[in-house]
Formats: C-alpha cells, sequence, structure tokens
C-alpha cells in the first residue's frame, strides 16, 4: 500500500470572518512521524483539532486510508445522531492534549481502561453477573494497560491517582491512554511542552520507540526544534494559516521562507 | 512571643465583638413600640460580649497541642479520593454481618420505628439512583423526584386502571422511569451540564403540576389509592380483597396489621442490597469507569471515543429507574400516594443525602440518607428548625469536608502473571537510549 495514511487535502478552517487555515495540504505517511511547526498562532492546533474531530473544516477534505479504503473525517463528524468526534477516535485517530486532560481522580491503569472501552465487555448484565466473557475482556483490558505503562516506563505508578503524578509522567500516560484505543494514528499536540531536557530526551525515544518497535505513525505539533529535527522524518511548517514549507527536516530547516518566518526579514529583503 | 499572641488575641477579640454589635445592633438592640423604638442597646452588648467569650474561647483552644491536632485532622483530607493497595482485608464478614442484622430488623423493632427503617431505606434507593447520575456521572439533577412519583403512581394508577399488582408494577417501573428518564434527557445531553439542571428542574414540576390538575385521570390533589401487596396470591388485609386468600388464614395465625410492614421491609431491604452490588459493580465495570471519565472530563472521553451522548444517557436511564423503584415501595409503603408528597424539597433531600454522603461513594450516600431519614425522627421537639439546622449542616460540611462523610477509595488493579515478568523492558534498554 503506498497511499498516504492521512491524506489533507485543500483544508480550509474560518470561524466567522477570520481563516484560521487556508487551502492546507499534506500528507502523512505510514510508520514515520510527521511534525507540523510554526510560529504561534499560525494554526497548527486549529489543522490538528480538524483531523482529530474536534472542529469540522469549512472546505477541503481529511482521507484517512485505512484498512476500508479512504474515510472521509468530517463526514464522521455530521452522520445525524450518533456523529461526532468519537467516531473519528474509533476510526483510528488518537490523540493528545496541548494541556494535559487525564481523569485526574481516576488511578492511572482505570485511566487506560476506559480508553479500551471499545474491546472490553460494556455490557451491563455480563458485568454485574461476573461472566467469564465479561472476566477475560478486562483481564486482557488490564495486561494491555500494564503493556503500554511498561513501555512508557510507568509501572510502579499504575495505581497511582493520575492527577498525583509529576507532570513528565503525566504528559508520558496521556500517550500510553492514546495508544490503548488501539490507533493507526496518533496525533501529539506539543507533547514536550514544560518538560525539562532530559524529559525531553525520554520522550524523544518513546516516540521512536513507537515507530521503530511498533509501527506507529505519529503526527506531531511541537516547539522544541531539537526535538523536531531528531525525531521527524516528515516536517510541515504552517504560517498563518498556510503550508509555507513541505519536506525532509534537512529541507525545511534550510529553506529560506521558513527561516523568514521564524525569524523575520529586514524590510530590504521583503521588496526584493 | 507572649506578648505578640495576646496582642493577636484582643485584635481578634475587639473585632468580633464589633462586628457582632453591629449586627446585633439593630436586630435586637431596637425594639418596635408602636410607632416609636424602644432603645435596648444593652440586650446588644451583652449578646456581642457572648459571641465575643466564645471567639476568644475558640482561638485559645487553638492555641493548645490538642486544639491544632483536631484542626489538622480537620483539614488535611487533600482531595479525599485515594487508590486501594489490593491487600485490604474483605469486608464480606461486616457485609455478612450487616445483612443477616437487617434481616433479622422486623422481629426486634416495634411497627414505628419498623416504619421509619423503611422510609430510610427508601431514601437509600433515591439516593443510590441520584448518585449513579450525580455522583458517577456528574450531571447535576435537580427533578429527581419526578421519576419517584412515576414509580408510585405506576402503582396506584396501574391497579386502578390496568389492574397491576405489586410485583408487576415493581417490574415495569424501573423500565417506565427509565424511559421518562430517555425522554427527558437526549434532547438536551448534548448541552452544557445547566442546561440539564434547569431542565429536569422543569420536569420535576410539570410531573407534579400534571398530577395535581388531571383531576379525572390520576385523582388530582386528593390522590389515588394503593392496593395492599400480596405474596405469592396470600393477602395481607383481614378479609381477601383481589380475589386471594388472607396471610393468617392461611397459616392458621391471628391477624396483625404488622405483617404488611414486615413484608414490604424484607422486599425492600433486599432490593437495596441488590441495588447497592449493582453499583458497586459498575464502579469497576467499564460502563462505570466511562461515566466517572465523562465527570472528569468530558473532551478527553470523546477523544478516546466514548460516546459521550449515549454514555450519559444510560447514567440518567438507570438513575431514574432506580427513583423509579423506589416511587414503588414508597406507594405500597403508604397505601396512598398524592402530588403533595412529590415537591422541590423532595429532590433538594435527595440532593442533599448525595452531597453530604461524598459524590460516588456508595457508603458515604447510605450512611447519609440513614441519617437524614432517622435524624429528623429522633428531632421530633424541634421540628420546626429541621431545615435551619439542616442547612446549617450543609454549610459546615462544604467548609470542612467539601468532599463529603466518607472518602472515595479507588479500585487497584494488577496485571495477571504472565505479562508482569515478560513486557516490563526498561526504558534504558532501547536502542535510541545511547544518542
Amino acid at each position: 500500500m503506498t497511499a498516504p495514511l492521512l491524506d489533507v487535502r485543500d483544508v480550509t478552517m474560518r470561524f466567522g470572518g477570520i481563516v484560521a487555515n487556508r487551502n492546507v495540504s499534506f500528507c502523512v505517511e505510514r510508520g514515520g512521524v510527521t511534525a507540523l511547526i510554526g510560529p504561534n498562532g499560525a494554526g497548527k492546533t486549529t489543522m490538528f483539532n480538524c483531523i482529530t474531530g474536534f472542529y469540522r473544516a469549512s472546505e477541503g477534505q481529511i482521507l484517512l486510508n485505512g484498512r476500508e479504503g479512504p474515510q472521509d473525517i468530517g463526514a464522521l463528524m455530521t452522520k445525524p445522531i450518533t456523529g461526532g468526534s468519537h467516531l473519528v477516535t474509533r476510526a483510528g485517530i488518537a490523540r493528545t492534549f496541548q494541556n494535559i486532560r487525564l481523569f485526574k481522580e481516576m488511578s492511572v491503569v482505570e485511566n487506560l481502561l476506559v480508553a479500551q472501552h471499545l474491546v472490553t465487555a460494556n455490557n451491563l448484565v455480563s458485568g454485574i453477573f461476573r461472566t467469564p466473557a465479561f472476566r477475560r475482556a478486562e483481564r486482557e483490558a488490564i495486561d494491555r494497560a500494564y503493556h503500554w505503562l511498561g513501555e512508557m516506563n510507568l509501572v510502579e505508578d499504575a495505581n497511582r491517582l493520575a492527577g498525583e503524578l509529576p507532570y513528565g509522567r503525566q504528559r508520558r500516560l496521556e500517550i500510553a491512554r492514546a495508544m490503548c484505543t488501539g490507533p493507526k494514528l496518533i496525533c501529539l499536540d506539543e507533547p514536550a511542552a514544560g518538560l525539562n531536557p532530559s524529559e525531553t530526551r525520554e520522550l524523544s525515544e518513546v516516540i521512536q520507540r513507537l515507530c521503530s518497535e511498533h509501527g506507529q505513525t505519529v503526527l506531531v505539533i511541537e516547539h522544541d526544534m531539537g526535538l523536531v529535527m531528531r525525531i521527524s522524518n516528515h516536517v510541515v511548517v504552517l504560517d498563518h494559516g498556510e503550508v509555507i514549507s513541505d519536506g525532509t527536516p534537512e529541507h525545511v530547516a534550510n529553506d529560506p521562507a521558513v527561516i523568514a518566518a521564524y525569524l523575520g526579514v529586514s524590510e530590504e529583503e521583503v521588496e526584493a | 512571643m507572649e506578648q505578640n499572641r495576646f496582642l493577636t488575641l484582643l485584635k481578634q477579640a475587639l473585632l468580633t465583638f464589633t462586628v457582632s454589635l453591629v449586627l446585633f445592633g439593630p436586630i435586637s438592640g431596637l425594639v418596635l413600640d408602636g410607632f416609636s423604638f424602644r432603645n435596648e442597646l444593652t440586650r446588644a452588648v451583652l449578646l456581642a460580649a457572648i459571641v465575643t467569650a466564645g471567639r476568644i474561647a475558640l482561638s485559645l483552644v487553638g492555641m493548645t497541642a490538642f486544639g491544632r491536632s483536631i484542626a489538622g485532622k480537620a483539614a488535611g483530607n487533600g482531595s479525599g479520593v485515594t487508590v486501594m493497595t489490593g491487600r485490604e482485608k474483605s469486608p464480606v464478614l461486616i457485609l455478612a454481618l450487616i445483612f443477616v442484622a437487617g434481616l433479622a430488623l422486623p422481629f426486634f423493632a416495634d411497627k414505628y420505628f419498623l416504619g421509619i427503617a423503611i422510609l430510610a431505606l427508601i431514601y437509600c434507593l433515591l439516593g443510590l439512583g441520584l448518585n449513579i447520575v450525580v455522583g458517577l456521572a456528574g450531571l447535576l439533577d435537580l427533578g429527581f423526584v419526578a421519576f419517584y412519583a412515576v414509580g408510585a403512581y405506576l402503582l396506584a394508577l396501574g391497579a386502578q386502571y390496568l389492574g397491576l399488582g405489586f410485583w408487576s408494577a415493581l417490574v415495569i417501573a424501573p423500565f417506565l422511569a427509565g424511559l421518562c428518564g430517555m425522554v427527558l434527557a437526549f434532547p438536551v445531553l448534548k448541552m452544557h451540564g445547566d442546561y440539564l439542571a434547569i431542565v429536569t428542574l422543569g420536569f420535576g414540576e410539570i410531573i407534579r403540576l400534571v398530577l395535581n390538575n388531571w383531576l379525572e385521570f390520576t385523582g388530582g390533589p386528593n390522590g389515588a389509592p394503593v392496593p395492599t401487596p400480596t405474596f405469592f396470591g396470600l393477602e395481607f388485609t383481614r378479609t381477601a380483597k383481589q380475589g386471594g386468600v388472607p396471610l393468617h388464614d392461611y397459616f392458621g395465625i391471628a391477624y396483625s396489621a404488622d405483617y404488611k410492614f414486615w413484608f414490604i421491609y424484607t422486599v425492600l431491604f433486599l432490593v437495596v442490597c441488590l441495588v447497592v452490588y449493582a453499583v458497586e459493580r459498575l464502579r469497576v465495570m467499564p460502563l462505570g469507569r466511562m461515566w466517572e471519565a465523562l465527570r472528569e472530563d468530558e473532551i478527553a472521553c470523546r477523544s478516546l471515543g466514548v460516546n459521550h451522548v449515549f454514555t450519559k444517557l444510560t447514567a440518567f436511564m438507570l438513575g431514574a429507574s432506580t427513583g423509579g423503584l423506589a416511587g414503588v415501595f414508597f406507594a405500597v409503603h403508604q397505601g396512598f400516594v398524592n402530588p403533595t408528597s412529590f415537591t422541590f424539597f423532595e429532590s433538594a433531600l435527595i440532593l442533599a443525602i448525595v452531597v453530604l454522603g461524598g459524590l460516588g461513594s456508595t457508603v458515604g450516600v447510605i450512611a447519609a440518607a440513614l441519617v437524614l431519614t432517622i435524624l429528623p425522627e429522633l428531632l421530633r421537639d424541634f421540628a420546626e428548625y429541621r431545615v435551619l439546622i439542616f442547612g446549617v449542616l450543609m454549610v459546615v460540611m462544604m467548609i470542612w469536608k467539601p468532599r463529603g462523610l466518607v472518602r472515595i477509595q479507588r479500585p487497584a488493579f494488577f496485571p495477571s502473571t504472565a505479562v508482569k515478568d515478560s513486557d516490563t523492558a526498561p526504558l534504558a534498554a532501547s536502542p535510541e537510549a545511547a544518542r
């Protein structure tokens, strides 16, 4: 299969008169890390919310190429009655949040169990009578939760409250929780925000391991350029809601348009 | 140091005295006498002096080690949520003891006390139902009494028009109440929580007003009679009225009006036990976990693929079902229903039970239900001050124990042994660690 996992085609997002994204097009290749970067207010998070189904894009298509062929994210959201952003996750896109959104008063394992609600036995009767099928599903869910806790190096915190964990661990727990939904694409919104250098290094190892060992496709928004250059295979740069550069990290790093957007340019250069 | 402490004490006393004088001066210092005032300022000064003395006494106690330890205990409860260690002793023995004691209660209690016990258990049931909606799913429901009324009137009107008995009503009531809950909640669950509170408040009033005004159907303010329960065709009245055999004739024992209450109490107790079991199971089931996750963070839930509307709907319906169940017992216990039993005050009382017990805590809700129904009975002499005491209790609770009486404990989970050994490779062992 050569089709990219996620295909964003001419997406425009308007909030009333404000255009947050204009004709944005890019692809996310399978099994790699794609980074979405840009200065503050460039429309990265808006783009992210469109992809993860929290906003409905005003124009354009976002196609997820799953096993069942391409699926339009926007159409999932506007489905009558049952439609909504939860269907996007069920289609295979999981996400984390810029400001961590854990279930703070639930234990770490419970956070991961909630994420697996599609594979556990949700039937009321089977749960109350503890049928064998229910117990097997619960056991598998708990084992899967511990597997991801192991991957994220969080096993010793399994039975603590999520809100009690240090910040860096909460970040990793959020990634573990997103992974527990069994996604095709995981979207990380500024995963390194607020982390110290050693935690950032640990995080980059975690992301690289997701790709190399689990074949996970990752889309990441990040301001930490060191992290972006280190982990990503493909970088898309947004500025003022438009794609100004798209390519390998080396290509993007040397692109004059990107340098101009980040550092600014003098008057003469603009006129010239 | 000593001087300093004395000075703060003096300052506190002076401030308290001034504030209470300002408050008490107009209230009790000036007495209306015909068209003029009579000056009774000495009374105000006296009252203010008493308040100041109390304040100083409190401060002095607070300065001793004993007082400090009490204050520390009251304040130092943190978030009030802990995770179990998985090594707790199983409470089976205590639960079995409570179960047996509960079943044996009718043999020791007199009729008056049994009546209170039935009422307390009904409120337990209501509290448990509302706890699902407010405590677990975090949806504020101000009209819970509507579902209670649905259950009660189902038995009363069902017996009148369809010939339903106690048992069939007991089976149908949860479904009917759940259906009402669904019809009510579906349009508003997509919105933010506050709207739901207002809609449920309105629904509670609508049900009451309909019951009050639809004279031909519900009997209006005159209410409707409820038939006595039957047990496999045996009736609890002196002479059979529903085509069965009176219980005392069947067993050849003397008639007593208490048998009916014994029967209601026993069935109610068993139903409450079943509901408690179901609610406790729910907390470790995926559905219950999703409710609690929704209460914690709805956006995160959506990002995990949880259908938030559907999940809230299940919580609302299950809560309503439990309310309907309680309504059937209320009707059969009273033998008569009318709309005055289903006012907003009742909703507020149930909500108070849930809040007082600690949102989401089953033990807390049961304890609060028992306290809030038995206490007013014990305090019959202070009947006028009931609501006042109630309000003071709520304010005090919100200040010192905002998370309710009982600390919530979250269950602990452990992996099956197979995974524990193989899959916990430390992060440092990964090839990228060298970079």
